[in-house]
């Protein structure tokens, strides 16, 4: 399922021309995007970027100066809030309800009746190993422990879009772990999945498709591959043993720890550098065309705007 | 369910379930209980007070001072010569004496001699002494009868009637005046109490960011309604439990206790007017103290915004002295009219006296506007700064969003 592709059904979010200032500065200026049913989109930006405005205008909790937000192809209402999940960045819940009377009120705000949230609640406490300490109160729980009853919280009534603001803010890696998996069974549900977070890593590691803002403005906006692979550089990764010699079409050798990168001229591909090493009859462990990681991409072009 | 009615439920269940709630709810009739088991208590064991015999002496220069030497415990004394008393007074055979210069008759002055330091001569002495110079003076002037009535000549009575001419059910006196004034302080208890729930509520949901979640479940206006109604109906429970244990603890008195708790009433339609005033005044003040929940950052600012309006509040209690004095002054229509103040001083009043209809309807219809504006009102900046997190928007602000919100 890709962007584009079917009838704009397939869409789960669709922002157009939004503008939102506070006090005549401009937090989100012109920005629009769409987001796909079954894709995990993400956005990204530097802290004050505008993202945390942008997802509360797509939730309908504060309204756009102009432009407008369609979900789940329809006009926000109080209707459609009952498909949508959403975890907001600085949260807590109740601190003396109990974990299982805290999930089933706000589930219930969200159009569950009582009795299947409670059986939800309990299947979504076991799956994450919360099951034990569904009678204590939310203040007896540890802060990762309440970030998962958060979690479960914002998708417990089965959203069709859910959006995820720095989820993984706070949390150890063995929940980090949980929660991604949890991610990717919701876009194979054919969920869509929306994730704001600076850590670059987890967004290369799930997201299919990303808007990067900076000041409010789109500065990156499309498949994450495609934008990675437009800003590479021409040179490969090459791990080996043995004795490597000259490479014809290699200008230059740049040795790391465990790798070495390649740079190729200009009339040379990586497909016509690996015949060549094959050749030379080195072992090759690993050969992969050099990407630059997100993070540098990030760098680069939230840079770029400052200047 | 819908979703304001879900809140509803949810903010009940939640203020109930409250210790401070549940005492502050119980603790009332439980302390008038008390109160009147240790009345009863107190004046089952205790007789009434002994009063020893006591002699004092007199000298009558005047003359014709003889008989009538017996009022009550005190028994009177003849001494010749003013010495002699002083002599008796020293030796302790009396406790105090008195001189009737030769000049009574016109001038009434009595000199009074004794042992003791004291502010003013102690009521029993002087009424026996009065008695006796009476007594003296109007023997075989005046039927003995006549003479008792010149003694204790008033003992009023009142009554009063109504239009029609029957006896009023509800007099006046104090026994009307008490359960009002309690129950002004009470209704000042439970708009404050209600109101800070709601505010503690509110700022709590937003200093733990959980109001993003319930604004992205439903809409401000249904959290606002929910939460106002919910609090409101906890606090309208309360006031239910203390009225109605404020009518069986009286009708349980008064048939166990005489005296002035048999006196006590409950004025006509003050049941209703409590219920009413307590709801519009609860009203205005949780949605006074929701506007102040949505601007503060924590709740212990919130609670010093919410004081300047809780202040006027009380005010009818501090000048409840001089309503008992000048029940007829106008300053009190102004403060039965002007709504921050109209929920206490309406109890007071009707304690002290009757408010004309008008007045009530005046008072009521404004209470009510007020709420509807302040509700206007609050709903313009409740969604913006709720959202607003960390510092508080200055004043101008706010003003400015009055005006585009």
């Amino acid at each position: 399922m890709r962007v584009g592709e079917g009838a704009s059904t397939m869409l789960a979010a669709e922002v157009n021309h939004i503008f939102k200032s506070y006090a005549d500065k401009a937090v989100v200026n012109d920005l629009s995007f769409s987001v796909a049913r079954g894709e995990i989109f993400g956005l990204i930006g530097p802290n004050g970027a505008g993202k945390t405005t942008t997802i509360r205008m797509m939730m309908d909790i504060i309204k756009p100066d102009s432009g407008d937000v369609t979900m789940l192809d329809e006009k926000l209402s109080e209707a459609s809030k009952n498909r949508l999940g959403y975890l907001p960045e600085e949260r807590g819940l109740y601190r003396k309800l109990t974990t299982i009377d805290s999930i089933i009120y706000l589930a219930s705000l969200k159009g569950m009746d009582r009795h299947s949230a409670e059986e939800k609640a309990n299947e979504l406490l076991n799956q994450t190993g919360m099951l034990p300490h569904k009678r204590k109160k939310i203040e007896e729980l540890s802060q990762g422990m309440g970030q998962i009853i958060q979690f479960i919280v914002t998708i417990i009534h089965d959203p069709e879009l859910v959006i995820l603001d720095e989820p993984f803010a706070g949390l150890d890696p063995v929940n980090t772990e949980l929660l991604k998996g949890m991610f990717v069974d919701l876009r194979n549900q054919g969920k869509a999945v929306i994730l704001s977070t600076h850590r670059m890593n987890e967004v290369e590691e799930l997201c299919d498709r990303i808007l990067m803002i900076n000041n409010g403005r789109s500065v990156l906006y499309g498949n994450l591959t495609e934008i990675k692979s437009s800003y590479r550089s021409n040179s490969v990764i090459l791990d080996f043993d043995g004795e490597l010699g000259e490479v014809p079409g290699v200008t230059g050798k740049r040795t790391n720890k465990g790798y070495v990168e390649l740079v190729l001229d200009g009339n040379t591909t990586p497909q016509q550098v690996l015949e060549r090493l094959v050749s030379t009859g080195i072992v090759i462990n690993r050969f992969e065309v050099a990407t630059p990681p997100l993070n540098e991409i990030f760098l680069k072009v939230v840079g770029k705007s400052h200047g | 369910m819908d979703k304001t009615l879900l809140i509803f439920r949810h903010e009940f269940l939640h203020t109930v379930k409250r210790k401070g709630f549940i005492i502050m709810t119980l603790i009332v009739p439980l302390v008038a209980l008390l109160a009147m088991g240790g009345f009863q208590l107190i004046s089952g064991v205790a007789e009434p007070p002994i009063v020893e015999e006591v002699t004092i002496g007199y000298v009558d220069n005047s003359g014709g001072f003889e008989g009538y030497t017996q009022q009550g415990k005190v028994n009177l004394v003849r001494f010749d010569t003013q010495d002699d008393a002083t002599e008796a007074l020293v030796a302790g055979d009396i406790t105090e004496y008195f001189v009737i210069p030769p000049d009574y008759i016109s001038t009434g002055v009595v000199s009074r001699y004794t042992l003791e330091k004291q502010l003013v001569a102690p009521e029993d002495i002087a009424t026996a002494i009065r008695n006796f110079l009476l007594s003296n003076l109007l023997a075989g002037q005046v039927p003995a009868a006549t003479v008792d009535r010149v003694e204790a000549p008033l003992n009023l009575v009142t009554t009063r009637l109504t239009e029609t001419g029957d006896i009023a059910p509800e007099q006046g006196g104090f026994g009307t005046f008490i359960i009002p004034v309690v129950f002004g302080i009470l209704l000042v208890f439970a708009i404050i109490f209600s109101s800070t729930y709601l505010l503690q509520g509110l700022v709590e949901e937003k200093e733990n960011r959980l109001i993003e979640i319930l604004l992205s479940s439903v809409s401000a206006r249904q959290l606002l309604t929910g939460k106002v109604l919910g609090i409101g109906v906890a606090g309208l429970v309360q006031v239910g439990v203390w009225v109605i244990s404020a009518s069986l603890l009286l009708s349980l008195a008064s048939s166990s206790i005489g005296g002035l708790i048999s006196t006590i009433q409950l004025p006509a339609n003050f049941l209703v007017l409590a219920v009413v005033y307590f709801i519009l005044g609860y009203l205005l003040f949780a949605v006074l103290s929701a506007g102040i929940g949505a601007i503060s950052s924590s709740s212990r600012e919130g609670q010093q915004l919410v004081g300047i309006f809780t202040l006027p509040l009380v005010i009818p209690l501090w000048f409840m002295s001089l309503l008992i004095l000048f029940p007829d002054n106008p300053i009190w229509v102004v403060l039965t009219i002007f709504p921050v103040t109209a929920p206490v001083e309406v109890m007071v009043r009707l304690g002290v006296s009757d408010i004309p209809a008008w007045q009530l309807a005046a008072s009521i219809t404004v209470l009510a506007l007020s709420v509807i504006g302040t509700l206007l009102l609050t709903s313009k900046v409740f969604r913006t700064y709720l959202l607003m997190y960390g510092k508080r928007p200055k004043f101008g602000e706010i003003i400015q969003s009055l005006r585009s919100g």
